[in-house]
């Protein structure tokens, strides 16, 4: 498509199935292993060599194990700070989370491209998000009835509300909880999805106006170039920030279901 | 946009294999890796503390140690101070004593030939008192020709040589 001087910025995102597997299924469910099954598993697979070299229980740690302790200490501090020592017993979840969900947004950041390789970002398909933040939501729904049984509904009666308020807040409040998921899920997806056809369309614009005229490539492809890379900067900061959110918004409503108000 | 237009073909597989993935990350990672991970360094934060504790203990134990040692040096240098005084006083008094005990040896000695001295005088003097006297009756009998008593011319001499 470069050829004909068109980049399609939405091309990145398709999913097109590997090894011939398109026709596997359970129960006539496709479950084919495709590009985004792939980095998914590298994903999982990355994450579980790095805690792996991390877990060694030396006393004085060297710079690896340093590095993972520092992601559980970081884990395991947003948890205390936010829903306190109860919070412990949910550490081995949201650092899956965070972690998951960081080694997914930084491997679809790497520049394989230049060796002739795919990177694909599984976390800019609202069907990958969407999953974890339902798990999210689960557990916090899960956790909130159990603890607190139907008490949990007083979490949508904020302290002080007027009782002549209390149906229409109730409402209100209920409507916000609900959405929860979605603004969990959908925020992952498009922060991933529009930094990348960010990047996209803008090389698009080096491509083509280099293949226009060199004139051209100076006006626009440069600049273009230019800002890509200050862009490709932010979206590894991106990359961060969104883990960091979506793991700490699960903290947040987690610190809801266990604490009520 | 691929993720709704293909959303009906793959989200059966996208589901079933995240599940797989963030299922195989949570156990094998999260429930079995992490809590290893925050053992280790809750026993390091754990050690730590210990060490510190032990360190300051130890820190104690010596002060405590220290003062004791300067008491007990303090103690043992009063002592020896002790022991000096009474050696030294021990030392003058034997000096003073073999001082006097010379002193009385030299007294007695003294008194010894003073009186050994005027016994000599006395025997010399009583000499010179009978030479005195033989020869003052010699000379009363040579140029007066007088035969005196004995005992009276001794006196006389005595006498005379009392007054000189």
């Amino acid at each position: 498509m470069a050829a004909e001087g068109k980049v399609d910025p939405m091309h990145q995102f398709s999913i097109h199935p590997l090894f011939g597997s398109d026709s596997w299924n359970i129960a006539g469910y496709n479950i084919a292993f495709t590009n985004s099954t792939l980095w998914m598993a590298i994903a999982a697979l990355l994450l579980f060599v790095f805690v792996a070299g991390g877990a060694k229980r030396q006393l004085v740690p060297g710079r690896w194990q340093m590095a993972v302790e520092t992601f559980t200490g970081f884990v395991d501090g947003m948890l205390a700070a936010n829903v306190g020592p109860n919070g412990k017993k949910y550490v081995p979840y949201i650092f899956s989370l965070f972690m998951f969900i960081l080694f997914a947004n930084f491997l679809g950041l790497l520049p394989l491209g230049v060796i002739g390789l795919h990177a694909f970002t599984f976390t800019s398909h609202f069907s990958a998000t969407g999953v974890l933040s339902i798990l999210s939501f689960s557990i916090v729904i899960i956790v909130g009835f159990v603890k607190h049984k139907l008490h949990f509904f007083s979490l949508f009666v904020p302290h002080g509300t007027p009782a002549l308020m209390i149906p229409a807040i109730f409402v209100v409040e209920l409507i916000s909880f609900m959405v929860r998921p979605f603004s969990l899920g959908l925020r992952l997806f498009v922060a991933m999805m529009a930094g990348h056809v960010l990047l996209e369309v803008l090389s698009s614009f080096v491509i083509s106006s280099g293949n226009a005229s060199i004139g051209l490539f100076a006006i626009a492809g440069l600049p273009s170039f230019v800002l890509m890379v200050g862009i490709c900067a932010l979206e590894l900061l991106v990359a961060g920030i969104q883990a960091y959110v979506f793991a700490l918004l699960t903290c947040v409503y987690l610190n809801d279901a266990e604490n009520l108000h | 946009m691929p993720q709704i237009a293909q959303l009906a073909a793959t989200y059966s597989s996208q589901i079933f294999w995240l599940l797989i993935f963030f299922g195989f990350t949570f156990f094998a990672v999260g429930r079995g890796m992490v809590p290893k991970v925050m053992d280790t360094v809750a026993q390091r934060d754990k050690q730590i503390a210990d060490d510190l504790l032990a360190a300051e203990r130890a820190r104690k134990q010596a002060d405590e140690e220290e003062a004791s040692w300067r008491a007990r040096e303090n103690a043992n240098r009063a002592e020896a101070q002790a022991l000096i005084a009474d050696a030294r006083g021990k030392a003058a008094a034997a000096t003073a004593d073999r001082l006097a005990a010379a002193q009385t040896v030299i007294d007695g000695k003294l008194a010894d030939a003073e009186s050994r001295i005027a016994e000599a005088c006395r025997s010399a003097a009583a000499e010179i008192e009978d030479v005195a006297a033989d020869a003052a009756r010699d000379i009363v009998g040579r140029v007066a020709g007088l035969s005196l008593d004995d005992a009276a011319v001794r006196s006389a001499v005595k006498e005379n040589l009392v007054h000189g």
